[in-house]
C-alpha cells in the first residue's frame, strides 16, 4: 500500500529518519551485533586476551545441565503463567461482558494492575508471603504446611508464578473483554433459539470466535513471562534458592554480572534473540494482523 | 438471551467482586503495613487494619528515606522516575512521527530499506542484548545520566508503525488541499498532520509513559550512584539487607509511590490507556 500524494524533496526525508536511524543504530544494532560477536570469543579470566572459539561458548551451554533446566523452568514457568492467568481472566471478562449494572466499574476495578511495575509485584506478594512475616504465612502455618519460598525451590517457583500471573490477569482481562464484545450477539441469539444452554453456547459459539484473541495472548503471556518476570524474581527470590527460580533472562543477567563470563552471557542472549524472533514470526504468521505492510 | 435472569446476575455480580478482591488484596495489605510499626510488623504480628503512623512513615520516606540500606529520600527516586518515563516517552514520539512521516509521505532511495531497519527493532526487548548495550552506554560516558537511562529505550519500533499505519489512513485530498494553498512538507506536517494524530499521540504518551515508569534491568544496570536511582530500583536496594534490618513500613510506602503515578494515569485516562494498548500490540 502506498499513497499517492507525496511531496518531493531530496534531503528532508533523510533529515526525518535520521534522529531514529542513528538511535536504533547505535543502541539496538551495534549492541545486537557486539552480542553476536562477543559470543564467538574468549576472555581469559583477566581479560588481557580474547581469542576466537567458534562455537565453543554455544556448545559449551548446551552441555551445562543448568542451561537446560533453565531452559525447562523457564518454558514451565510461562506455561503456568499463561494458562492460569488466562483462565482467571476469561472467567472474568465472561462474567463483565454480561449486561450487569456498574460494568464499567467493574472494569476500571479490574485493569489497573497492568500499571504495576513488576519489581513492585514481586515486593507485595513476598510480603505478604515472607516466611515470617507474610500475614498468608501465618495461614499457611496455622494449617500445616511447612512454608518457606526462601528455602524451598518448588514454594518459590509457586509464588513466582503466582505473582506474576497476578499482574497478568488485567491484560488478558481487557483484550478478552474486547474480543467478546465484538462477537456479534446475532449469532449468540441464534444459538440460543436452537435451544443451546449458556454453558453449551460458551464452548460452541463464544469459546470458538474467541480462539484468535487466545491465541495472541497465548504468545504475548509467554514473552512476558520471558522478559518482565525479571524485576518479579529480582524482588523476590533473586532466582533462587538454589538456581530454582533463575529464568533464561535472569541467568543472562546473573552470568554477565556476577560470573563476569561474557562470551557465555553472549551465546545465551543470542540463544534468547532467536527465541523471541521465533515467537514474534509465529505471532505474525498466525495472528490475524490488521497492519499492512 | 431467555433464561439470563436473576441468580446468573447475582453470580457474575459475586465472581467479579472476588476477582476484583484478589486483584486489590496485596495492595490493601501494603497499604495498610504501610501504616504500621515496623516492630510488629518484624514479628509478624501485623494487624489488617490499618495502624496510626500514616504520616510520619510517609513523610520520611518521601524526603528521609531508609535509615539504613539506601538513604535516598523516595521523593528524590520518584523525580528520577518521571525524568526517565516523560523522556522515553516524548523521545519516542517525537522520533517516530517524523521518521513516520518522511517514510509514508516521500519517495527516496533507501526508503524501503530504512523501514526494514526500523522495523526489525520491534522484536528484540533491551534484555536481550542488555550488556552489549551498557557497555556503549559507558563508552559514551552516559552512566547515571537521564539520556543513558532513556536513550536505549526509545530504540524500538512500535510507535513508527503506528503512526504509519495511522498516517496510510489520512485522505489524499487534505494533502493536495494545503498544496493548493501553498503549504510545503513542513507546514502540512504542522497544520494538518499533527493535529490530527493528537489522540493517537496521546493514547500512546499513556502507553509509554507506563511503560516507562515501570522500567526495572536497564536502570538497575546503569545507575551506580544512590541518586540516579530510579524508585522501581530503590525498592529493591530497600530489601537487599537481611530481613531483621529491612524497614518494611517504608519498603510498603514505597511500593505505594511507585504504583500511584500509572495506576492514576491508567484510571483517569482509561480510554486513552485502552485505546493504546490496544494500538500498539496490534
Amino acid at each position: 500500500m502506498q499513497k499517492q500524494a507525496i511531496f518531493q524533496s531530496k534531503l528532508l526525508p533523510y533529515a526525518l529518519v535520521a534522529p531514529q536511524l542513528a538511535i536504533v543504530l547505535i543502541f539496538f544494532y551495534w549492541p545486537a551485533l557486539q552480542a553476536v560477536i562477543q559470543s564467538f570469543l574468549l576472555q581469559d579470566a583477566f581479560g588481557l586476551s580474547t581469542s576466537f572459539v567458534w562455537f565453543d561458548n554455544y556448545i559449551e551451554l548446551f552441555r551445562d545441565p543448568a542451561y537446560f533446566e533453565s531452559i525447562l523452568r523457564t518454558f514451565f514457568f510461562s506455561f503456568a503463567i499463561a494458562v492460569s492467568s488466562l483462565s482467571v481472566a476469561l472467567l472474568l471478562a465472561v462474567m463483565a461482558d454480561k449486561p450487569l449494572r456498574g460494568s464499567t466499574l467493574y472494569r476500571t476495578l479490574l485493569i489497573w494492575p497492568y500499571a504495576v511495575a513488576p519489581p513492585v509485584v514481586g515486593v507485595l506478594w513476598i510480603f505478604m508471603l515472607h516466611p515470617s512475616l507474610g500475614v498468608i504465612s501465618r495461614y499457611l502455618r496455622a494449617a500445616g504446611i511447612d512454608w518457606n519460598p526462601l528455602l524451598d525451590g518448588d514454594q518459590a517457583a509457586s509464588l513466582i508464578i503466582l505473582a506474576a500471573a497476578w499482574k497478568q490477569i488485567s491484560y488478558n482481562f481487557l483484550f478478552f473483554l474486547a474480543g467478546l464484545q465484538a462477537i456479534p450477539k446475532s449469532v449468540l441469539e441464534a444459538a440460543a433459539i436452537d435451544g443451546a444452554r449458556p454453558m453449551r453456547r460458551f464452548w460452541t459459539v463464544t469459546f470458538p470466535l474467541l480462539s484468535p484473541t487466545i491465541f495472541f495472548l497465548l504468545v504475548v503471556n509467554i514473552v512476558y513471562a520471558f522478559f518482565d518476570t525479571f524485576g518479579i524474581i529480582d524482588t523476590m527470590t533473586r532466582g533462587g534458592p538454589g538456581k530454582s527460580t533463575e529464568t533464561l533472562v535472569y541467568k543472562v543477567y546473573s552470568d554477565g554480572l556476577l560470573g563476569g563470563n561474557l562470551g557465555s552471557s553472549a551465546a545465551q542472549s543470542v540463544i534468547l534473540m532467536i527465541m523471541v524472533i521465533v515467537l514474534t514470526g509465529i505471532q505474525f504468521r498466525f495472528v490475524e494482523r490488521k497492519v499492512t505492510y | 438471551m431467555v433464561e439470563d435472569e436473576g441468580i446468573r446476575r447475582y453470580v457474575a455480580h459475586f465472581i467479579l467482586w472476588i476477582g476484583i478482591a484478589i486483584v486489590a488484596f496485596p495492595v490493601y495489605i501494603a497499604i495498610v503495613a504501610s501504616t504500621q510499626d515496623n516492630a510488629l510488623i518484624a514479628n509478624g504480628q501485623m494487624s489488617l487494619l490499618p495502624g496510626g503512623h500514616f504520616f510520619e512513615t510517609y513523610y520520611q520516606t518521601i524526603f528521609v528515606g531508609t535509615s539504613g540500606s539506601t538513604r535516598e529520600p523516595v521523593g528524590n527516586m520518584m523525580l528520577n522516575s518521571l525524568v526517565m518515563a516523560l523522556l522515553i516517552a516524548v523521545g519516542k514520539i517525537a522520533i517516530s512521527i517524523i521518521s513516520a512521516y518522511a517514510i509514508v509521505y516521500f519517495r527516496f532511495p533507501l526508503r524501503m530499506p530504512i523501514f526494514w531497519i526500523i522495523f526489525i527493532t520491534l522484536m528484540l526487548p533491551v534484555e536481550v542484548r542488555i550488556y552489549p548495550t551498557y557497555k556503549i552506554v559507558a563508552d559514551l560516558h552516559m552512566l547515571d545520566s537521564y539520556a543513558g537511562l532513556a536513550l536505549p529505550l526509545i530504540a524500538s519500533a512500535t510507535a513508527t508503525l503506528l503512526f504509519r499505519q495511522f498516517f496510510m489512513t489520512v485522505p489524499d485530498e487534505l494533502l493536495e488541499a494545503s498544496r493548493i494553498d501553498g503549504a510545503g512538507p513542513l507546514r502540512f506536517f504542522w497544520d494538518t498532520l499533527l493535529p490530527l494524530s493528537r489522540t493517537n499521540m496521546a493514547a500512546l504518551f499513556v502507553i509509554l509513559f507506563i511503560l516507562g515508569w515501570n522500567q526495572y534491568l536497564w536502570p538497575l544496570l546503569i545507575t551506580t550512584r544512590d541518586d540516579m536511582q530510579t524508585i522501581q530500583v530503590g525498592i529493591r536496594k530497600m530489601i537487599t539487607t537481611t530481613d531483621a534490618l529491612t524497614e518494611w513500613p517504608i519498603v510498603m510506602a514505597t511500593a505505594v509511590l511507585a504504583m500511584l503515578p500509572p495506576v492514576f494515569v491508567v484510571v483517569v485516562m482509561q480510554k486513552l490507556f485502552v485505546r493504546g494498548l490496544v494500538e500498539t500490540e496490534k
